[in-house]
């Protein structure tokens, strides 16, 4: 049982849990600037990306998909921004003009390319392929500390190790200036903190995170971590500090128990087959920003009153 | 191009006929509807019904076929998804009004939850023996290939319903849109003209998922709303604009996908409908960025225009290049730069106007008259010519550019 679950379970459990964390952290920022959706448009651009770096590239290798999938991110961004501007429109149709638009292009571009020979297509895009990021080469746990068998780990893994990693080291790196733009703009102004610049480097930041998740795990969790997570922490505490480790805490739960109950629920009730384990997981996150939501300490408007709250 | 104009007049077969009325009604329907939520600043509250609706989707296959009936049947599905939408619709609701999660967030949480709620129950569909050939992905990004009579007459029916329902209650709906609160003074119960609006978008999107899929349904809903704001101030013209709009991408971008292999229905509408927003946002009168580019020339030339006549009434040499060529242009001055007659009579006249306006500010201390003095409006606009006589008393008689 364990050598199976070193060699099966271990490396997609710990991909979900770094790509949800990697989410999470910008998420926090996000949630707080009423930015929320942003990642859902991201993550919807992110398909337009991949396929006109396939279109160029002419394969599926991970960097130029990545670079594609970024440089989309940021076109999104920068053409949301414009629409705002040139046509002062408000940003929520903004935003839904610029990314509905650039999927269906995306969509359009896939279905014209002869694309019958690698693995990409829609419902890969959207729901990820967690379940096969399997460790081959791994025999138990020994494997651990078998450089030969972590030679054979997914590619998977590492990349988003490392992102999650660098997403984690630029939230503590910009803490101060992030945790006052977002609360205060104008007195992060008058501090001659480069407000724009903060802005657009979170949302970059949370471009590079979904752009890697998305790699390994879909669409789908990364919009349900950007929001999930931190918004079910937001309701947990009033300290910006608290409630990063709250969605971290939260994230980690979501991919693990997301993944054992789409691997192993299935069989809990007779049924042969694992469920996605990327809905699975958004799933979780669901309930736990749910639970948040009936029973969480600070949950309620300030002001509002006692019966009206619950 | 013969086979896409065949397929704009309904000659490219029947199936072709069926999905481009389809997609022209609900396109309308969409249109109409979307532009209460675009109104109301709500945009993406449509997003996240559409993505709610897919758990739906699922749950009735399943219980349609525990059942012992054909799950593939468009009306349960659709009665289905329909159900968890309102769900999702709700718990939006709820979240961003029970707790102090923005509207925004309650938006990513539903849309991303319900979504991977329906990819688990899809999954699990793939199990089943019957669920090998549903074809529920459909619903992902909509498929028009397989569109039965009876699914047209759905789409057909729904849409024009949906259309009746935006014309009954576009007064009480517009009002909302504007000011909430001067609708509920005035006795109208918003939270259920709100709930009206949404149940409208939510039959919208249910009826759009066989042919535009949930993903992209949202496009249809937003980007019409957003293109005819470009060309009209009228609310009433606004709705009805978007609702042509709406109809013209879904016919058109039917046929367009018709036409030639390889051209998803719904994407093609979408980019049709994209290709009018952005021709829209460069080249509507008075909204679009060609019509502020033209403005603002105007604008600068009118300024530049009087600042070269000021400097030629008060004989200083005129260096900007660009007050040069408006002076020069309206035959003001020469090439070499010296004021021809037609100029020195205009510079006199604005060095003139000037000084009446300095005896205006003396003789009227009203500050609503001479407060207009911004330099390009004409004092004959501000004064009556009884008025400027009494100035140029004051002035005393004119004297021409140059003492001569």
């Amino acid at each position: 049982m364990g050598n199976e679950f070193v060699q099966f379970s271990l490396t997609p459990i710990l991909i979900g849990i770094l790509a949800s964390i990697a989410c999470a952290l910008p998420g926090n920022f996000l949630v707080l600037r009423k930015q929320a959706l942003i990642g859902d448009a991201i993550s919807h651009v992110v398909l337009p990306g991949i396929v006109v770096a396939f279109l160029i590239t002419g394969s599926v290798a991970a960097v130029p998909m990545l670079l594609g999938a970024a440089g989309a991110a940021i076109v999104a961004v920068i053409l949301i921004e414009a629409i705002k501007r040139l046509g002062n429109i408000e940003p929520g149709a903004a935003m839904g003009v610029a990314f509905t638009s650039l999927f269906a292009g995306g969509v359009l571009l896939l279905e014209q390319s002869d694309t019958s020979t690698v693995h990409l297509d829609v419902e890969h895009a959207l729901m990820g392929n967690l379940e096969s990021l399997i460790w081959f080469k791994a025999l138990g746990w020994s494997s651990l500390w078998d450089p030969e068998a972590l030679a054979g780990l997914p590619d998977e893994l590492i990349r988003i190790a490392v992102v999650c990693a660098l997403v984690t080291v630029v939230t503590v790196v910009f803490w101060r200036p992030l945790k006052i733009s977002t609360f205060d703009e104008s007195f992060a102004q008058s501090l001659g903190l480069p407000v724009g610049a903060i802005g657009f480097g979170l949302v970059v930041t949370a471009a590079v995170a979904a752009v890697a998740a998305f790699d390994a795990v879909g669409s789908i969790i990364v919009i349900a971590m950007f929001i999930c997570p931190p918004a079910a922490a937001r309701l947990m505490t009033n300290r910006l500090e608290t409630q990063v480790a709250w969605s971290i805490l939260f994230a980690t739960l979501s991919a693990i128990l997301g993944y054992v109950f789409a691997g192993y629920g299935p069989l809990w009730f007779g049924a042969q087959n694992a469920v996605s384990a990327a809905g699975m997981i958004a799933a979780v996150s669901g309930v736990i920003l749910g639970l948040a939501c009936l029973f969480g300490p600070y949950r309620s408007r300030i002001g509002v009153g006692r019966e009206e709250a619950i | 191009m013969d086979a896409f104009l065949n397929a704009l007049f309904l000659g490219a077969g029947y199936n072709a006929a069926l999905v481009g009325i389809g997609a022209a009604l609900l396109g309308f329907a969409a249109g109409a509807s979307g532009t209460f939520l675009f109104l109301r600043k709500r945009a993406l509250v449509s997003d996240a019904v559409a993505h709610a609706t897919l758990p739906g989707v699922g749950l009735a296959f399943i219980a349609m076929v525990a059942l012992g009936f054909d799950g593939r049947s468009l009306i349960g599905l659709l009665a289905g998804s329909a159900v968890t939408a309102a769900i999702g619709l709700v718990l939006v609701e709820w979240m961003s009004r029970k707790t102090r999660l923005s509207e925004d967030a309650a938006i990513g949480a539903v849309l991303s939850v319900f979504f991977g709620i329906g990819i688990v129950l899809l999954t699990i569909i793939q199990t089943m023996s019957q669920g090998r050939q549903a074809g529920l992905e459909g619903f992902l990004l909509g498929s028009t290939a397989g569109m039965l009579f009876q699914d047209a007459v759905v789409i057909a029916i729904g849409g024009s319903l949906a259309v009746a329902a935006t014309f009954v209650l576009r007064r009480p709906m517009t009002l909302v849109a504007f000011d909430p609160e001067y609708a509920a003074a005035s006795g109208y119960d918003v939270r259920k003209i709100d709930l009206a609006m949404m149940s409208l978008v939510m039959a919208v999107t249910v009826i759009g998922l066989k042919l535009v899929g949930l993903i992209l349904i949202v496009a249809m809903l937003i980007i019409p709303a957003v293109t005819a704001r470009f060309w009209t101030e009228k609310s009433d013209t606004v709705i009805w604009s978007a609702g042509i709009l709406g109809a013209v991408s879904g016919y058109v971008g039917a046929a367009i996908s018709a036409s030639a292999p390889a051209l998803p229905t719904g994407p093609i509408i979408v980019l049709v409908s994209a290709a009018l927003f952005t021709f829209s946002l460069f080249f509507a009168p008075a909204r679009g960025v060609a019509a502020a580019v033209i403005r603002r020339q105007r604008f600068q030339a009118r300024v530049h225009h009087r600042q070269g006549l000021l400097a030629l009434a008060r004989q200083e040499p005129i260096h900007d290049k660009l007050t040069l060529k408006v002076l020069g242009r309206d035959g003001l001055i020469r090439p070499d730069g010296v004021a021809t007659d037609a100029g020195r009579a205009k510079a006199a006249k604005v060095a003139r106007d000037e000084r009446r306006w300095d005896v205006a500010r003396e003789v009227h201390k009203d500050v609503s008259l001479t407060g207009r003095y911004d330099g390009l409006t004409p004092i004959e606009d501000v004064f009556t010519p009884d008025e400027i006589a009494q100035f140029d008393a004051v002035i005393g008689k004119p004297t021409a550019v140059g003492g001569a």
